[in-house]
Formats: C-alpha cells, structure tokens, sequence
C-alpha cells in the first residue's frame, strides 16, 4: 500500500524537472529589453520572467509548456523565433527569395552552358566548306615553303 | 537594336532591389511615431485609439469605450518597473479624489507576470480598474516608449494631454483637475 501510495511521487520525481532555465532562456526573448532572455542580465523585467520560468520548472512543467505560459503572459513576441506578420515575414521571405534566385540562376547557367555546349559540337561535327579547305591548304603551301 | 540582358544580371539587380525595399520597409516599421505627441503640442485633440483588453486577473473585458462621458487617466505601467512603484500612490490618491466626479484612473498592465502585477495592486492598495496588455499591442497604438506613461483622455474620447514618463501633482492638477472640474 505504502509503495503504491510512494509509486506516483518516485516516477514523477524521476521525470523532474523536464526542462531548466537555461534551456527555455535560449528559446525566449526578454520583450521590454528586445534581447534574448539569455542575454538579458540587468533588466529587472528580464529577472521577473526568469523567476516564472524557475517556479514553472520546479513545477515539473516542460520546456513547451512554460512557453506556452510565457505566451500567455506576454505574448507571442516572448518567442525567440520570428514571428509571421509584418517585418518579421522577411525571416522566412528572404531565405525563400534567395534559394528561388538561386535556383533561377542555376537553372539558367545550365541552360546557357548546354547551348554553348551544342554549338561547340555543331561547330565541330560541320565538315569545312571546300573554300574554307582550299584556302586553308594555300596557307599551309605557304608556310611550309 | 535590341539589347538583352542575361539571367544573372536580372537575378542580381532583383535581388538587390528586394534587399532594398525590405530595409526600406524594415526602417518605416521601426520608426518612431510622435503623431500623438505632436498633435497635442499643436493643441490638437487626437481620438485615443480604442481598445479592449482582459481585465487583469480575469473578470472579464474592458474597454476605453466602457468609459464614454468620462474623464480617463490612462496609464501603462509594469510591476517590473521602478518609476511606477514610485507613481502608483499618486495615480490612487488621485483616482478616490476624480471617481465620484466622472472620472477615472485606468491601469493598463503590460509584458507582466500576472501574479507579479496583482501583487503589485494589493501592495500599493490600487482600487482602480486594471486591463493587462500582454504583447504590447495597445501600447504601440499609443507608441509607448517606456513605462510608466499616461495619457489624459476627456469626455468625448479625445487625448488632452500625455506624460511620457511618470506624473506628478503637478501634472495632474494641471490636466486632469480642469477637465473633471469641467473648466476644459
């Protein structure tokens, strides 16, 4: 009876804590301060949150969780990731613009090399006009006299 | 004749032409905004912009709206910051003074830990309504800069006067105590 009524607190304290303030501080922003959390050292605003995250991991909550709250709390900007509207949409546009750039660049140097390419071998499979060849001998008749 | 340009070349100036128009939106978007302080130095009287935000710790929603006829002390604070702790015993000595006049001081709470702010309001005694502006979204409509900040709002919604900072006896007799006394 006594090691089932122990069985739920040993599990859970073998599962606690899930996370720690180190690792939610490198995933969160300190939102008065526009820094990361992590780098956030003086601010009083910076401290407040810290202490929440502390209780919240004491608390066995998991990293995704305490962001959850912090959410709640100071909304979605407290994330460290981007967000999508506004500016912030140019995170994930640039990269996008410059693999599509990229790619069209690529694709087109492809194409451009494959032209050259063929004309090269046209230029190459095309037997001398009997002109070009008879002028061609003429020279040759010349140097070697 | 006609001359053609290559692929790379139409890349490129595209590519820099996008760069350049996100660092010229990216600089707009970043941009102070002192539309409502210039306003008001002018003597104009800006509408203050409206919002709804949840009371602080539940109870519902409030609005600058629930407030239309009356005289509105809006001000930003945190419990994170210092300035505040120093002005909130003004703002509630001043709020039992205007509210049995038509008058209120209205607390917008923001980027705080609930429990934190509440602890806050119990510790200075505060009796004024409090809404929690958890991303700063109202905030930037009325292009906060620092916390505290306040701003005076008559009757018909309009802003007569903003600190960009904490208020004073002064401040208020000087902008508040007309507007309730009905002078201004």
């Amino acid at each position: 009876m006594l090691v089932l009524a122990l069985f739920p607190a040993v599990a859970l304290a073998a599962t606690c804590p899930r996370t720690s303030l180190s690792d939610v501080e490198k995933e969160v922003m300190c939102p008065v301060c526009g820094t990361p959390l992590g780098l956030a050292t003086e601010a009083p605003q910076a401290e407040r949150e810290r202490e929440l995250i502390r209780r919240l991991v004491e608390d066995c909550r998991s990293k995704e969780e305490v962001k959850e709250r912090l959410v709640a709390e100071f909304g979605t900007e407290v994330l460290a990731l981007p967000g999508d509207d506004g500016f912030d949409l140019a995170a994930y546009i640039v990269p996008a613009l410059a693999l599509l750039l990229a790619g069209g660049a690529l694709a087109a140097a492809a194409l451009g090399w494959r032209r050259v390419r063929g004309g090269h071998t046209d230029l190459t499979a095309k037997a001398p006009s009997a002109a070009a060849s008879e002028r061609l001998q003429s020279d040759l008749d010349r140097y070697d006299a | 004749m006609r001359r053609s340009f290559s692929p790379f070349v139409i890349a490129a100036v595209v590519g820099v032409l996008c760069v350049l128009g996100l660092l010229a939106y990216g600089l707009l978007q970043t941009g102070t905004d002192d539309g409502l302080d210039s306003a008001v130095a002018r003597g104009e009287r800006p509408v203050a912009p409206a919002f709804e935000l949840g009371r602080l710790g539940g109870g519902g929603r409030g609005s600058l709206v629930d407030y239309r006829g009356k005289v509105v002390v809006l001000n930003f604070w945190g419990s994170w910051c210092k300035p505040c702790r120093d002005e909130s015993p003004l703002l509630e000595r001043w709020h039992r003074r205007i509210s049995d006049r038509g008058a209120t001081v209205l607390g917008i709470d923001a980027l705080d830990v609930t429990s934190d702010a509440l602890d806050f309001v119990d510790e200075f005694g505060l009796t004024y309504p409090m809404v929690k502006d958890t991303d700063e979204a109202v905030g930037r409509d009325y292009a906060i800069s620092g916390y505290p900040e306040t701003f005076v709002v008559d009757r018909r919604g309009r802003i007569v006067a903003l600190k960009r900072g904490p208020v004073d006896d002064a401040f208020m007799r000087e902008h508040v105590l007309p507007l309730v006394e009905g002078r201004s």
